[in-house]
């Protein structure tokens, strides 16, 4: 049995862009993955590419082509098809683009340490933002799972990401002239994390600056039917009424509507107001409701009356 | 003396200078400091006038540009951009 995402989790998908499971695979899965792939002290490394195609004549990590289905992509008994076996990876999947998936993308990212850049005097640079792939208007969305199999510490420099920025539609590279953005994140995790990120999420990988390897596997998934209510089956979820006006109940629990509306400190004052806009269109994607809304924001300007 | 220029690049929460710093980029001429994306997680200053108030000069700003008719709804990059630049002297 796989476990589908709560309602509450897709709603933050929904608004941040990106989820996280925290160490969920365990430790001899990730000490397979890393002795799979040849993990070596950084001392043993004098040239990047021959690191790379030794992991590539050697490892498991198939050579498949796009398109293929997720569910024949990795080999038997591999450590990747048990992490995309384990019943909250295999949830989370199903919940978002559903049990058919193919694969779209695959990439182990290696990020060498300082050590390395002096020994070969190159200058050690972190990656700038970018957003994936191409600029990309569709409503239909993919994911990208990214795989810890080591623990992150800080100076490591894991994955840089902003989130809620994956409803804006910019073309790959053209945001790396944002050097820094405010409320940006850095992926600190313990080995075995899984992260999954809407395909649009601005992000970049950071340097280095500790003495080890820092290794991440991306796997780019691409849904082969709609997107509505993968994670509710049985249809269950109800959007909730308008809340009262000029009243406030500050006791009140943090609902669906609260998480899905969030602000971000970069977001302009006046563009934040559409990443609402469009995070509540995207929210009657993933439900069906074609007509929900929250806090008036659509029904207000689809009140055209000429 | 040789000259060599600074470059600070704000993106504002509105189009004004008295508004808050969202996005940030510093690219240094003199080549005293490399700096890079993800190098520091709050901003040099708290507004566009801070910067102005510690002797950076603006010398370009994006302009208002009505949205597209039936794109009004459409995010994409940060609005509010301020190009700022210092001129320094030294041996460089």
């Amino acid at each position: 049995m796989v476990k589908l995402l709560s309602t509450e989790q897709m709603a933050e998908f929904a608004n941040s862009g990106c989820l996280f499971f925290d160490g969920l695979i365990d430790n001899e899965t990730n000490k397979e993955f890393l002795k799979d792939i040849g993990h070596t002290d950084i001392e043993n490394v004098d040239n990047m590419q021959k690191y790379f195609q030794n992991i590539k004549a050697s490892s498991s990590i198939p050579r498949i082509p796009a398109g293929t289905p997720l569910k024949n992509a990795y080999p038997h008994k591999s450590p990747l098809e048990k992490i995309f076996q384990n019943e909250v990876v295999a949830g989370a999947i199903n919940s978002l683009v559903g049990s058919e998936a193919v694969v779209d993308h695959q990439f182990l990212h290696l990020t060498f340490p300082t050590k390395y850049f002096k020994k070969t005097n190159q200058r050690q640079m972190s990656q700038v933002n970018h957003q994936d792939s191409t600029i990309d208007p569709r409503i239909t969305f993919d994911i990208q799972l990214f795989y810890f199999p080591t623990d992150v510490t800080k100076e490591m420099g894991g994955t840089r990401y902003h989130p809620g920025t994956h409803l804006r539609i910019v073309n790959e590279m053209g945001i790396a002239k944002y050097q820094n953005i405010k409320g940006q994140k850095n992926i600190v995790c313990k080995s075995g994390t899984i992260g999954i990120f809407h395909n649009g999420l601005w992000h970049g990988a950071g340097v280095n600056f500790s003495d080890e390897i820092r290794y991440m596997f991306k796997v780019r998934l691409q849904p082969t039917e709609k997107q509505e209510l993968l994670w509710d089956p049985e249809k269950k979820y109800k959007p909730l009424p308008n809340k009262a006006l000029y009243w406030t109940d500050e006791n009140q629990e943090k609902t669906v509507n609260d998480i899905l509306m969030k602000s971000y400190p970069w977001q302009e004052a006046d563009t934040n107001r559409l990443d609402k806009i469009n995070t509540i269109k995207f929210w009657r994607m993933l439900t069906g409701h074609k007509n929900l809304d929250i806090d008036y924001w659509l029904t207000r300007i689809e009140n055209e009356l000429y | 003396m040789p000259k060599r220029q600074k470059v600070l690049v704000l993106y504002l929460k509105f189009p004004s200078l008295e508004a808050e710093v969202i996005s940030w980029a510093t690219f240094d001429g003199t080549g005293q400091k490399l700096h890079m994306t993800g190098d520091s997680d709050e901003p040099p200053y708290p507004t566009g006038l801070d910067a102005l108030l510690d002797g950076w000069r603006l010398f370009q700003s994006s302009q208002a540009i009505p949205e597209h008719p039936g794109e009004e709804f459409r995010t994409s990059y940060l609005k509010h951009e301020f190009f700022f630049e210092k001129i320094e002297e030294g041996d460089f």
